[in-house]
This record gives C-alpha cells, structure tokens and sequence, in this order.
C-alpha cells in the first residue's frame, strides 16, 4: 500500500513538474538539430557544443547533434537528414558550411536555418536563414587592456625599456575576423601602453599546433615579450609557458596548462543568440537576418584573470573598461586612436555584401569610429593600421 | 611426462583448401563474436543497450531513403578509389598515393570550372574537367611509377610523399581562388551559373555517380580477368622474373598499370568537385585513398567483392556517426566498434588459412 502511494505521489510530481516545465508555455514545439565540423576535442567546436547543451536545456528542448561533419555536400546531407528526424531549427558552426546551409535552406522553406560567422544571410534573401556572430573586438580589446597593463609593469620594473614593448600575435588566415581580432587586441593593448608596437605572422590554418608553435617561436626570436593568437590549437600558449612569454588566450581559460603565464582569454559565448532564437521559432516571430551578440547580451565573456600572471590592478582595470565600452563612451574602434600609412580615416568602403566580387560597397567609418559588425554580423573590419607589422609580408 | 623434446603448447599449421561453406562458417563465427565482444564493450562501458546500439548502426544507413542514398553515394566514392588501387595491388605495387591522386583530379576539375567559363560553353568546361582530372590524377602516378620502373625506387614511400606535395598544391591553390578574401576557403563554386556542374539525373542528386561508378567497376572486373593487360599485371605480380622470361615488358607494365591507378582516382577527384560538392578542400577526399587499401585488400583485389568490403566500411561509418548523435557518444565510440569487428574480420582470414592445435595431454607426440 505504501509502495503504491509513494509511486502515485511521484506520478503526480512528474506530472506537476512537466506543468511548470518551460515546454508547457512554449506554442510551437522546437527541436533543434546541430552541425559541427569537429567533436569537443577542438576548443573552437567544444565552445559551441556547451552553448548548444545549455540554451537547449534552459529551454527544455529536445536537440540532436552532429559532430565531425565536413565543409561540403556532407554538411547538407547532415541538415537534411535532421530535418527528416523532424527539426525545424538547425545550426551550424563553421564558416564553410554556409554555401551548403543555405542549400538546404532552399529546399526546407519551414525549417530555420542558423549559421554563425557567416557573411551571406543579408544577401541571400531567404526568410529562413540566418548569420549571427559577436562584438568579440571588444572582448579582444579587454584582452588587450590586460596586456598592456602587463607590458606597464614590465617597464616599471625595468624588464624591458619602453622601446621593447613590443607584443606578438599568431593569426590564421588574413580574413577580416581575425584581422579585426588582432586590432581590436592592438588597440586594447595601446589605450594602456601606449608605446607598444605589434608583430603579426599568420599560419594558414584554422587548427596547426606545429605551425601555431613556430608562429610563437618566430615572434619571440624578433623580440616580442608578450603574445596573443587566434587559431584554435595549444601550439602557441604552451611555447609561451616555455619560454616564460606572458600571453592573452581566445576561446577558453588555459590557466591549468600554463599557470604562469595565462593572463586571461576572451571568448564567445553562443548560448544567448541560441536562445533567442529557439524562442523566436517558438513564438512564430522572425529571426533577423544578422544578429550581433555584445558584452551586454552576455555574448561577449571574459574567462577570469590569472593574478599569477596578470600585472596588478588587472581586475579593477577590465571592470572600468568594460562598463566604459558597455555605456558606449568608448569605441574600439574609434578613429582618433589608430592611422593607416600615417593618415587619420574618415571614410572608408568595406566588403560587406560579399557577392564574390570582392568589390567593395559600403561606408564603415561614421561618427568618429569604424561600425564593426553593425551592418552584417561577421567582421569586416581589415585594414592594417599603422604599429602592426606583418612579418609574412 | 618423461619426454625430453616437449612439442610446443599450440602449434599452427597451414591448413589446405576449406570448402566455400566451412570458410563462410569461420566468418560468420567471426561476426558473431565481434558482435558479442562490441556488445559488452558497449554496455560496459557506456551503460547503453548494445541491442539499440545496434538498431542505431543499422538506422544510421537504411533510417530513411536520403539515408540510403547517401550509403549508395558515400559506397561508390569509396569503391571508386578502390577500383583505382587495386590493379597497382594486384601488380604486388603498393600505390599508397591515391588520396593524393584524387586530390589533383579535384583540383583540375576545380580549376576548369574556375578559369574556363566565358571562355567555353557549358558541355566545353565539363569535357575540360574530365579530360583534365583524369590526366592529372595519371600524372600523379606515373611520377613515382617512372622512378621504380626506371630506377627500381620504393613505390611506397614515393607515392605516400606525393600525398603530401598534393595536400599543399591544393592548399595553396584554396588562398589563391579564396572567396572571401582572406578566408582560405572556396566556398561553392559558380554557385549562380551552376557552370561545370554535372548534371543531375531527374531528382537524384548521387544517381550520376553512382552509374559511373557500377561501370567503372564492372570494367575494371572484366579488364582484371579477361583481358590482356590483366593477365599480364598478374604475371608482373607473381614474380618479375617470370613476367621477363616469357617477354613481358616489365617496366612498361608497371607504368601503364599505374598510370590506370591514377587515372581513375583521378576520376573520383572530378566525381566528387564536379558532382557533388562543387567545392574543393584539403580534406575532400577525407581519407579514402587509405581507407581503399583496406577495401582492396579484404575484397582480396577483386572488383566484385569490393562493393561488399566498400559497403561494410561505409556502413560501419554511417552507424558510428548515427550513434554518435542518438547516445551523445562521442564519434570515437562508434570508430572503436568498427574497428573491433574489422579486427574479427580480418582475423578470421587466419584461421581460415592456418590450423591451430593444442598440445594433448598424456606423452604422445604431436
């Protein structure tokens, strides 16, 4: 008789439970479908898995994923084949999926089609397919803010004269996003140091350990005594612990593998933009064609500051900057702050529509700083300013 | 147990000619344990019911008719490569460059559709492509083909490093015709004019390929086993020697044989830019061209069979993906089962070909 009760007790929870459950609100019922172009051993890939994982549960909604999925027809088959197990929202996470996205998109008319650092949704003109990144320049711009502080300390102690302040940065390709990355990092780095000057070598490769540890060792050797990257593997951060290089990290802490000299990462968070657009699906409202994610939307995430590493101060320093860059009385990009071949910009034509004309189309620079991510959601940003040096070149 | 010369524990002997039904025994036992083993190792460690699993793997190829296709399509790409290595195997060549000879025939057929259209008509680019990819692809292999029939020089090696001459030809031809600027990737090519794009039969996308390919394969069954050149690379294969004393012309042999190898990896190269993916990547021939030794290998080199070795590959992969997305298991899960039941696989071949005895208790000799 007890067991009984006790199983219709818990019968009736479930049953409470469900009820006040999110599903129960929500009109039309989602199931997300996702596509990744490598598994959570890929820091880029992992970064995206978790969003997926928490925003899907925050909504209570039932999700499927796709790992190791190509850029090619294979990426297509995958969004098809989650449309046949009955999604209606799908999304995918690298930059050449999009061609095949969009192919899909085409043929599912119903089904929401989610891509993030793409460029074409704004182009493409379907109702159902969509770009979305974040103002990771400002995150970069922080993560620029604690290197020169660093930098700041190492002159005071007298480490290194105000001529050596020179940082270095490991890029993958000489694609806007990551010029924009190593920029927006420059910037940040001389609005705390100002006399610090940069070197930029690219590797070519989105993930190459090897080749992202001889980016570092090649910056070093010229003399650089600070570095950050771009690229998604640990070849850089591991030759900077070995020699003792502080550096600034992307897409997640390295503080447990290199303790010494981790002084903080910035990265993007992708479970806001999910989200919003589950619930978008859910309630029948439209997904923008572009959606920006920025500090204020939580997109935009700083991993905590290493105090082993980081110079003092750093805590209270990100928080000022922050709050400045969130209220808007401070541009990353704001034109009084950087020149190009000695000259201050007050216009300038960027690709933004990206036809494959390489022709380009619009304005970026009004009001005084350059509109990143404003009038689609992936950089365009890719002018090498004056202080950055490209050693490949 | 007074003998001085003890006969060993177990002792393995070669075993004459099985009948076809006692060697389908031995492999059917082989499946089954691998099965067996697949699922205890699936419960232990994951917790998950290993007869689902199973459900999965088979769903992740038959769930549904895209599913199917997609088996179809992914099965002949594989056997095309196969189809390609296998004359060079039966030569005892062991051409390790397919993956690379693939990849040029991708990047001849890429080039075609990039630079050629205003310049010829639609039919013109794609008679371009296949004349181009083929030829690139036979190219491929008639370089490290040359050197061992000219200078006896290791074919393994040579063609395992063109792989890798390929790879970065390719990568540096994806800055060049990069689309952004800047982004290292092509993206689809004459995405609006569809130029170069072979056509598809009415709404099957992979049907093209997969006719092509049943061609190829019944071609290359006939070519082995029926004609000249076969006979001559079956020769060449059992012993150089022979091949000389009954005036083969060894080293002619080997160039044709391989510059054949290459062309039709050359082929699978243009199938997959031209007919599929209308893109080229580093990655698009996605390990095939090693994955085809092993088909090769267990169809033991013949045509025929490879469309059952190609099947099980494929559909091992397939169902590794599928349980990957159904369990949230991690894609290396479903690579250990495979592995595992090609281990059994494999490894029923030993006792198909050898006998085992164990040493009998009591003194007599074995």
């Amino acid at each position: 008789m007890k067991k009984i009760l006790a199983m219709m007790l818990a019968v009736v929870m479930v049953v409470a439970l469900c009820a006040v459950g999110p599903t129960a609100s929500a009109e039309t019922p989602v199931k997300a479908g996702f596509i990744f172009l490598h598994d959570e051993n890929s820091t880029y890939d992992l970064n995206f898995i978790n969003a997926a994982k928490e925003a899907c549960e925050a909504l209570g909604v039932e999700y499927l994923l796709k790992t190791g999925i190509p850029e090619g027809q294979e990426c297509y088959d995958a969004a098809a084949e989650l449309v046949d197990e009955g999604c209606n929202f799908i999304f995918a996470d690298s930059f050449g999926h999009e061609p095949f996205l969009i192919q899909a998109a085409k043929e599912f008319p119903e089904v929401q089609f989610c891509h993030a650092t793409g460029t074409q949704a704004h182009t493409v003109g379907l109702d159902n397919y969509h770009n979305a990144f974040a103002s990771i320049y400002e995150g970069r711009f922080l993560g620029g803010v604690a290197a020169g502080l660093k930098l700041n300390e190492m002159i005071e102690s007298g480490a290194i004269t105000e001529d050596q302040a020179k940082v270095g940065y490991v890029g993958a390709f000489p694609y806007a996003e990551v010029v924009s990355g190593f920029t927006s990092f420059f910037l940040g780095v001389r609005y705390a140091c100002p006399a610090a000057t940069m070197e930029v070598t690219f590797t070519n490769s989105w993930y190459d350990p090897t080749l992202e540890k001889e980016g570092a060792i090649k910056l070093i050797s010229n003399g650089c005594v600070l570095l950050s990257e771009h690229a998604d593997s640990m070849g850089a951060p591991t030759e900077c612990e070995a020699n003792n290089i502080p550096f600034v990290f992307y897409n997640g802490s390295a503080a447990d593998a290199c303790p010494n000299t981790f002084i903080v990462a910035s990265r993007i968070n992708w479970a806001p933009y999910m989200q919003f657009a589950m619930e978008c699906v859910m309630n029948g409202e439209a997904i923008p064609a572009d959606w920006t994610g920025t500090l204020a939307t939580d997109s935009v995430l700083m991993t905590e500051v290493n105090e082993q590493a980081a110079a003092a101060g750093t805590v209270e320093k990100l928080e000022e900057v922050k709050a400045a860059l969130a209220d808007g009385s401070l541009k990353v990009f704001d034109t009084a702050t950087f020149t190009v071949n000695g000259e201050t910009l007050d216009e300038y034509l960027a690709d933004v529509d990206d036809m494959g004309d390489f022709v380009p189309e619009t304005n970026a620079i009004s009001d005084g700083y350059f509109h990143e991510s404003e009038y689609r959601s992936a950089p365009y940003f890719d002018l090498f300013i004056d202080g950055i040096t490209n050693i490949d070149a | 147990m007074n003998n001085k010369t003890r006969s060993p524990l177990i002792h393995v002997s070669k075993r004459g000619l099985l009948p076809w039904y006692k060697t389908w025994a031995i492999r059917g036992a082989a499946l089954v344990l691998a099965l067996v083993t697949c699922g205890l190792i699936t419960s232990l460690v994951t917790g998950q019911n290993p007869i689902q699993v199973y459900g999965a793997i088979i769903n992740g190829s038959f769930g549904s008719p895209r599913k199917i296709w997609v088996l179809l399509q992914n099965i002949s790409m594989l056997l095309c490569i196969s189809l390609a290595v296998t004359p060079a195997f039966r030569m005892r060549c062991w051409n390790l460059g397919a993956e690379g000879q693939a990849l040029i025939g991708g990047l001849a057929a890429a080039a075609c559709m990039i630079l050629l259209p205003g310049k010829l008509p639609n039919w013109g680019i794609i008679a371009c492509m296949c004349v181009a990819s083929v030829l690139a692809g036979a190219v491929w292999a008639a370089i490290p083909a040359f050197f061992k029939a000219k200078w006896n020089t290791n074919e393994t090696l040579f063609t395992l490093m063109m792989n890798y001459v390929a790879t970065q030809l390719v990568a540096y031809y994806c800055v060049v015709w990069e689309s952004p600027k800047g982004s290292g990737t092509i993206g689809v090519i004459n995405a609006n004019t569809e130029l170069g794009w072979f056509p598809q039969i009415g709404s099957y996308k992979y049907l093209l390929n997969i006719l092509i390919v049943a061609a190829v394969c019944l071609a290359m069954y006939v070519y082995l086993n029926y004609s000249k050149h076969g006979y001559e690379i079956a020769v060449v294969g059992e012993s150089e020697r022979t091949a000389r004393y009954v005036g083969i012309k060894v080293d002619r042999v080997i160039i044709r044989t391989m510059l054949l190898s290459g062309a039709v990896c050359g082929l699978a190269g243009l199938l997959l830019v031209g007919s599929t993916n209308h893109t080229l990547t580093t990655t698009i021939v996605d390990g095939r061209g090693f994955t085809a030794v092993m088909v090769s290998w267990l169809a033991k080199f013949n045509p025929i069979w490879m469309i059952l070795t190609s099947f099980l590959i494929v559909f091992l992969g397939r169902g590794s993906g599928e349980i990957a997305t159904k369990f949230g298991l991690n894609r290396s899960f479903g690579d250990i089962l495979t592995g595992l039941i090609l281990f059994f696989i494999i490894g029923s071949e030993f006792f198909i070909n050898y006998e085992i005895h164990f040493r009998k208790s009591g003194g007599k000799e074995g």
